[in-house]
C-alpha cells in the first residue's frame, strides 16, 4: 500500500533521513518508534507530501505521490496531528466535518456525519457547537481523531497520539485507534515513543534511527529481539548504541 | 576591506530575495483570486474583522486629525490673512493624503498584526498542515479571502475617515475658530473636486492590499513557537506600514505631478 525507496531528505546541513525504506501492507497498522529528533516526523509529512524528498520515491497503491492528483492523492488519507490541530474558530463539528463540507456535502448531512464519528471517539454531541478552546486536551485528541475518521478513509496517520495525555486517557485513546483501525479495515501508520502505544496499536514495528530503518517485526518479535537499538530504546536504558545526551 | 563588502553583498542580497519572495508571493495570491474555489464564508468574516471593526480605530483617528489640522491651518494662515482657507484645505488635506495614510497606519498596526499572529500560530500548531491534508490549498483558504477583504474594505474605510475628520475640522472650525457653520460646508464642497476623493480611495485599495498581503506572508513564513510568531507579528506591521509611505509617494507622484 505504502512503499518508501531510500528516500532522503536534508535541511540544510541536518541530514535527517538518509535512505529510507519502508513497506506497509494494505490493512497493517505500522508503529514507528525511534527517539527525538530522529526524522520520524519527516517521514510521515513526506508521504503526505508536506515534505519533499531530495532523492528516492514514495508510492501509495503503487502511485508515485509525486506525480498525479494530490488532492485525489490526499483524500484517502486521515491524519492524527501530535497537538490536535483544530482549527480556533471553527466548532468542533465544523472542524469534524471539515473535508465533508469543502467537498461540497449538504452542512445538515455533514453535522449528521460529525456528530456520529463524535459518539465513535466516545464524545456526546452536546461538544458539537463548542470551541477547541473550551475543550481537555483528551477531549481535543478525541475530536481530532473523529476529524481523521470522519470521511472513511483508506489510510489514517497517527502523530504521537498519546503526547500530553495521563495514562489512562492515553490508553483510551490507543484503545479507541485499535477499534477504529481494525472496524475500518484502514491501513494505519503511527509515529510514536510511547511503548504503551506500541503494544496497543501495532501490528508491526520499525525502528528509525540515524535517519534509516534499522529493524522492523511484530511486537511478539520487538521484544524477544537482539537488536541493540531495539532494546536500548524498549527499556529505556541510558546506555548502549543510541547516544543519549545529558 | 574585503569582508565589509561582502557584508554589504549578503545584506543586498538578502534584501533582493525578500523582495522576490513578497513579489511571487503576491502573484499567487492574484493568481488563486482568480481561480476556483472561492472561500465565501471566510470573506466574509475576513470584512468584517478587518472594515467593520477597524472602524472606531479609524474614525477616532480621523476626528481628531481634521480637528488638529484645522487648528493648524488656522493658526498658519493667520500670518498671511488666509484663515478662510481653512475648510478647503481641511478638506484636501485630509481626503488626499491623511485619511488613506493615518487610516492606512491604524489598519496595518491593529489587522496585519493580527492575520500575522493568527496565521503564524496556525503554522506553529500545525494548523496550516492540517489544512492541507483536507486537501484545501491555506492560500486559497487564509489568504485570498483577507487580502481580497482588505483590498475592498479599506477604502470604505478611508472615505467614512474623510467624511468624519472633515467633520473634526468643522467641529473645530465651528466652535473653537469662529467659522460660521454654513459657509464652512459650503467651502468645503466648492473646492473639494471628485479626483482628490477617488485618489484617496484608490490609496486605500492599494493600502488594504499590501496591509492583509503582509500579515499572510509573515505569518506564513512565522518561526517555531512563541518567539517566532512574534518576530512575524512585528516583521508584518513594520514592513506593511513601511511600503503604505513609500507606495503613498509613488501613487502621490503618479496621481498629482505635473
Amino acid at each position: 500500500m505504502i512503499r518508501l525507496s531510500n528516500v532522503h531528505k536534508a535541511f540544510g546541513n541536518n541530514h535527517v533521513l538518509r535512505g529510507v525504506d519502508l513497506h506497509i501492507p494494505k490493512g497493517e497498522s505500522m508503529v514507528i518508534i525511534g527517539g527525538s529528533g530522529t526524522g520520524k516526523s519527516v517521514t510521515l509529512k513526506a508521504i503526505l507530501g508536506l515534505v519533499t524528498p531530495d532523492v528516492g520515491t514514495i508510492t501509495v497503491a503503487d502511485k508515485d505521490i509525486s506525480k498525479g492528483d494530490r488532492d485525489a492523492l490526499l483524500s484517502r488519507f486521515g491524519m492524527l496531528f501530535q497537538g490536535g490541530a483544530l482549527f480556533d474558530s471553527l466548532t468542533v463539528w465544523q472542524n469534524v466535518a471539515f473535508r465533508l463540507t469543502q467537498t461540497g456535502m449538504d452542512k445538515a448531512r455533514a453535522r449528521d456525519i460529525a456528530i456520529e464519528k463524535l459518539r465513535r471517539v466516545g464524545l456526546k454531541p452536546d461538544v458539537a457547537d463548542r470551541f477547541p478552546a473550551e475543550l481537555s486536551g483528551g477531549m481535543q485528541k478525541r475530536v481530532g481523531l473523529a476529524r481523521a475518521i470522519a470521511a472513511n478513509p483508506e489510510i489514517i496517520f497517527f502523530d504521537e497520539p498519546t503526547t500530553g495525555l495521563d495514562p489512562i486517557m492515553a490508553g483510551v485513546i490507543n484503545d479507541l485507534i485499535r477499534e477504529i483501525v481494525v472496524e475500518m479495515g484502514a491501513t494505519a501508520m503511527t509515529i510514536t515513543h510511547d511503548m504503551s502505544s506500541v503494544r496497543a496499536i501495532a501490528d508491526r514495528v520499525a525502528m528509525l534511527h540515524d535517519g534509516v530503518i534499522k529493524w522492523t517485526g511484530t511486537v511478539v518479535e520487538m521484544d524477544s529481539t537482539q537488536d541493540p537499538h531495539v532494546d536500548q530504546f524498549i527499556h529505556g536504558r541510558s546506555t548502549g548504541p543510541i547516544e543519549a545526551v545529558r | 576591506m574585503t569582508a565589509f563588502l561582502a557584508s554589504i553583498g549578503r545584506a543586498t542580497l538578502a534584501i533582493l530575495a525578500s523582495i522576490g519572495a513578497v513579489t511571487l508571493f503576491a502573484g499567487q495570491t492574484v493568481g488563486h483570486m482568480l481561480r476556483p474555489p472561492f472561500y465565501w464564508r471566510e470573506f466574509i468574516s475576513a470584512c468584517m474583522t478587518i472594515g467593520y471593526f477597524s472602524l472606531p480605530v479609524v474614525g477616532l483617528t480621523a476626528l481628531f486629525t481634521g480637528g488638529a489640522l484645522a487648528l493648524q491651518i488656522y493658526a498658519g494662515g493667520a500670518r498671511f490673512n488666509a484663515e478662510a482657507v481653512v475648510p478647503s484645505i481641511v478638506a484636501i488635506g485630509m481626503v488626499r493624503e491623511l485619511g488613506p495614510v493615518l487610516g492606512g497606519l491604524m489598519v496595518a498596526a491593529r489587522v496585519a498584526s493580527s492575520i500575522a499572529a493568527e496565521i503564524g500560530t496556525m503554522k506553529v500548531t500545525e494548523q496550516i498542515d492540517a489544512l492541507v491534508t483536507l486537501s484545501t490549498n491555506p492560500m486559497k483558504y487564509l489568504t485570498v479571502p483577507r487580502v481580497l477583504a482588505a483590498t475592498l474594505t479599506v477604502p470604505v474605510l478611508v472615505l467614512v475617515g474623510d467624511i468624519i475628520g472633515i467633520m473634526g475640522g468643522y467641529l473645530v472650525g465651528v466652535s473653537r475658530l469662529g467659522f460660521n457653520p454654513a459657509a464652512y460646508l459650503q467651502n468645503t464642497v466648492d473646492f473639494l473636486e471628485f479626483w482628490d476623493v477617488a485618489s484617496g480611495l484608490v490609496k486605500g485599495a492599494v493600502f488594504g492590499f499590501i496591509i492583509a498581503l503582509m500579515g499572510c506572508y509573515f505569518g506564513m513564513r512565522s518561526g517555531r513557537g512563541a518567539q517566532g510568531v512574534g518576530r512575524a507579528t512585528k516583521a508584518a506591521v513594520v514592513a506593511a506600514s513601511v511600503m503604505i509611505l513609500a507606495a503613498n509617494y509613488l501613487l502621490t507622484e503618479l496621481f498629482f505631478s505635473a
